[in-house]
């Protein structure tokens, strides 16, 4: 019995750390206060200012653009990287995977910092333009792409794409009408997480941004040392917004998985 | 000239791997429009690799494929007017099935109503009318395999390859798509060359089959002239069942081997080495003494039509399929009518013999340990931490169910005085002069006859023990 009871209680309170300080702050968000620590009374002022204040919607905004412009990038490399490895000499496709896991496990300030200097220092590339910090969001989010895709064209039937070649296809259009239809899943999940690793970063926005253009990440740490209350309460709004979010994209797939599931075990059975 | 008849010709092929490893070896066959031609052999003998060089998925190292009588060696799968048909059907999984079927016709820009009508045909000769709005998925294994076939069959090509298409697939409705194989085969014309380890289907289905083993033709024939006439002990082996046996020819049309001197129709020189083969179902039990030759009873298997029997005769076994019964220890006799012996020159002078699978999973052979491991002779096997080894679907061998054919050149083989030093004794029962060397009929204590090369002069009759060094023999399994 007693042991019963610390089961619950350890769920509980590892439950507790992953959510307790995330629910403070939504809690906050919907308050008029400036201060964590004193409650002084419901209000959405911190939304309105964070969906009117036209530096912070297009630092938003700004954001979500690079991270589907470097994720969409991303992922055409990553999936023609992966396709290219799989079908590569044994020896030739394992030195594709492993320098492909380097970057993966490599400290991202490393990465960042060598994209500055050999673009902005080495070769002109001026850090007004978008140039560098597309090219690191890119260099960041390939690899994982490849990573995801990977094991999808492993599971694949490595026949058919010899059946299409069989049956006239040329190899372009066995891979577009065969191959990558095959490895769609794959493709979508590698976007997906370009997607978030490319709103998660800092270092190498930090190091490759032109200066006048910030992304979440960059701002929060520039807001939150800053003495501007009205923004760095408005940040709880945003933090609040991107949770939910997430939950909602979480709950959304899962529901979908167990659809289809449900719907393959019923056309097997059928 | 080349012969207006023949549709596809494979010349001088070769195939080496990256690593080295020769699938194929100077593989040569001319097929005849229409015809029904079969590769069979066991895992491994490189049957596979010619037909992806045939469909241009590999390329040979060597040699030459001509389509009517125009190179196509060079040619990439997609502009070869030839289909294949894949051992796991690769059926694309995201189309339905009428989008399978019209693939090859949409590559071609063939018009849509064009379409709709040969898939519709090409449907209703693989019996599945009405499936084409059906998904992939929902299809039993016989139905993809019909799919897969009318998805090449559409494409109406001069040739069909097809690679071990029953494999996956239960026995009954094998035997089915077989006869159904066969009979679109001949409604269609199309010169179908198929795939295939099973010497049944290889029997039942062709026009011709093409025996191959590591890499190489073993002897291509009509089913009937590889049943019944097999050029060497690998075939007569892998056909069928056979008792295999070296011998010697002891006098006109007389031959020495399981220990007993049978009357044959195979004229060879006296002294000749040579390998017979004796179908189970040709062996007659007579009463002791009767026989040409007698044994005991070892096992009696019975197998639904017929009996199984194993006889042993002293250290020889002969497998007997009869109607009639047996009892596990008598003694009986032995005869084979002179028609039912088949005798071959011993090709090329290889000597075999078995050796069992004892029970540590080593070979053993007249009760002398080979040292080799089973795991070297059986591909992908390995053994497992309990000692006991598992073959390359994880399924474990049973020593008792096994043995191991061997084979080793005469060359290889060393007589010696000293009796124990060997594997096993004989007695000297032939010599010939070679030229350079002598060739020896060592006629052993187990009743069975090595041919022996050695340079140095031996008398008649002069008992020798049998050097064999393990590195130079070769091995094949086989279940019992």
């Amino acid at each position: 019995m007693a042991w019963k009871v610390c089961k619950r209680l350890f769920l509980i309170l590892v439950l507790l750390f992953l959510y307790l300080p995330i629910l403070l702050l939504a809690v906050y968000s919907f308050t008029s206060s400036t201060n964590i620590g004193a409650i002084r009374g419901f209000s959405i002022h911190n939304y309105v200012t964070l969906f009117t204040t036209p530096e912070l919607t297009g630092m938003i905004s700004g954001t979500v653009l690079l991270a589907l412009g470097a994720a969409g990038i991303a992922t055409v490399l990553g999936t023609i990287g992966a396709i290219g490895a799989f079908y590569s000499r044994r020896n030739a496709s394992a030195f594709i995977t492993t320098l492909n896991q380097i970057p993966v496990i490599n400290a991202d300030v490393v990465t960042g910092f060598s994209i500055c200097v050999l673009l902005v220092v080495v070769l002109h590339i001026g850090k007004d333009s978008y140039i560098p910090l597309v090219a690191g969001h890119v260099t960041l989010c390939a690899p994982f792409v490849f990573l995801s895709v990977m094991p999808r064209i492993r599971q694949m039937d490595s026949s058919i794409y010899e059946a299409a070649l069989d049956l006239g296809a040329t190899p372009f259009r066995a891979l577009m009408e065969v191959v990558v239809p095959q490895i769609v899943p794959g493709i979508v999940s590698g976007f997906a997480l370009a997607v978030t690793l490319s709103l998660d970063d800092y270092f190498i926005a930090m190091y490759t941004k032109p200066a006048t253009f910030d992304t979440i990440s960059t701002y929060v740490v520039n807001a939150t040392k800053g003495a501007q209350t009205s923004i760095k309460t408005a940040l709880w709004a945003l933090s609040t917004v991107i949770f939910l979010l997430v939950v909602l994209v979480v709950l959304v797939s899962n529901l979908r998985t167990r659809r289809l599931a449900a719907a393959q075990d019923g056309s097997l059975t059928r | 000239m080349e012969n207006r008849d023949t549709i596809i010709e494979l010349k001088g092929i070769t195939k080496i791997y990256e690593d080295g490893f020769k699938a194929v070896d100077d593989f040569n066959l001319e097929v005849k429009k229409g015809e029904f031609v079969t590769f069979l052999g066991p895992s491994g003998c490189g049957k596979t690799t010619t037909l992806r060089m045939i469909a241009g998925f590999d390329l040979p190292t060597e040699g030459d494929i001509l389509l009517n009588g125009k190179s196509i060696t060079g040619l990439p799968p997609y502009e070869r007017p030839i289909n294949t048909v894949f051992q796991r059907y690769a059926l694309f999984p995201h189309m339905s099935v009428y989008d399978n079927i019209a693939f090859g016709l949409r590559q071609k820009k063939t018009p849509k109503d064009v379409i709709s009508r040969k898939v519709g045909r090409v449907l209703e000769l693989v019996d599945l009318e009405g499936f084409e709005k059906r998904g992939i998925q929902t299809l039993s294994g016989g139905q993809q395999q019909r799919i897969a076939i009318a998805r090449a069959l559409v494409n109406e090509p001069q040739i069909l390859l097809l690679d071990e298409p029953l494999g996956a697939l239960d026995l009954k409705m094998r035997k089915e798509m077989q006869l159904e194989l066969k009979d679109m085969h001949d409604k269609l014309g199309i010169t179908f060359i198929y795939v295939t380890h099973d010497q049944e289907e290889a029997l039942t289905m062709s026009d011709k089959i093409v025996v191959m083993n590591e890499g190489r033709t073993q002897q291509i024939g009509t089913p009937e002239d590889i049943y019944n006439e097999p050029v060497n002990a690998f075939v007569a082996d892998f056909i069928g069942e056979s008792n295999i046996f070296n011998g010697m020819m002891t006098g006109h049309l007389k031959a020495r081997f399981c220990g007993g001197e049978f009357a044959c129709v195979d004229d060879y020189e006296e002294g000749t080495h040579i390998t017979a083969v004796v179908r189970p179902e040709d062996v007659e039990i007579t009463p002791p003494g009767e026989g040409t030759i007698t044994g005991i009873v070892d096992s009696v298997i019975f197998k639904g039509i017929h009996y199984e029997i194993t006889v042993l005769s002293g250290k020889n076994e002969m497998v007997i399929q009869t109607v009639h019964s047996a009892k596990v220890g008598d003694r009986v006799g032995m005869r084979v009518d002179p028609e039912n012996i088949h005798i071959m020159l011993a090709e090329d002078h290889t000597n075999l013999f078995y050796a069992d699978v004892n029970s540590d999973f080593r070979l053993e052979y007249n009760g002398h340990r080979l040292d080799t491991s089973l795991t070297a002779i059986i591909r992908g096997s390995r053994r497992r931490e309990d000692g006991t080894v598992v073959d390359a679907n994880g399924e474990v061998l049973e020593p008792g169910r096994v043995r191991i054919l061997v084979f080793i050149q005469p060359d290889d083989i060393e007589m010696t005085d000293d009796q124990d030093a060997g594997l096993i004794r004989g007695t000297i029962s032939n010599l010939i002069y070679k030229g350079d060397h002598y060739s020896y009929i060592i006629h052993t204590e187990l009743e069975q006859d090595f041919v022996v090369d050695d340079e140095y002069l031996w008398n008649m009759d002069d008992r020798v023990s049998l050097l064999m060094p393990v590195e130079k023999m070769k091995f094949t399994l086989k279940h019992k």
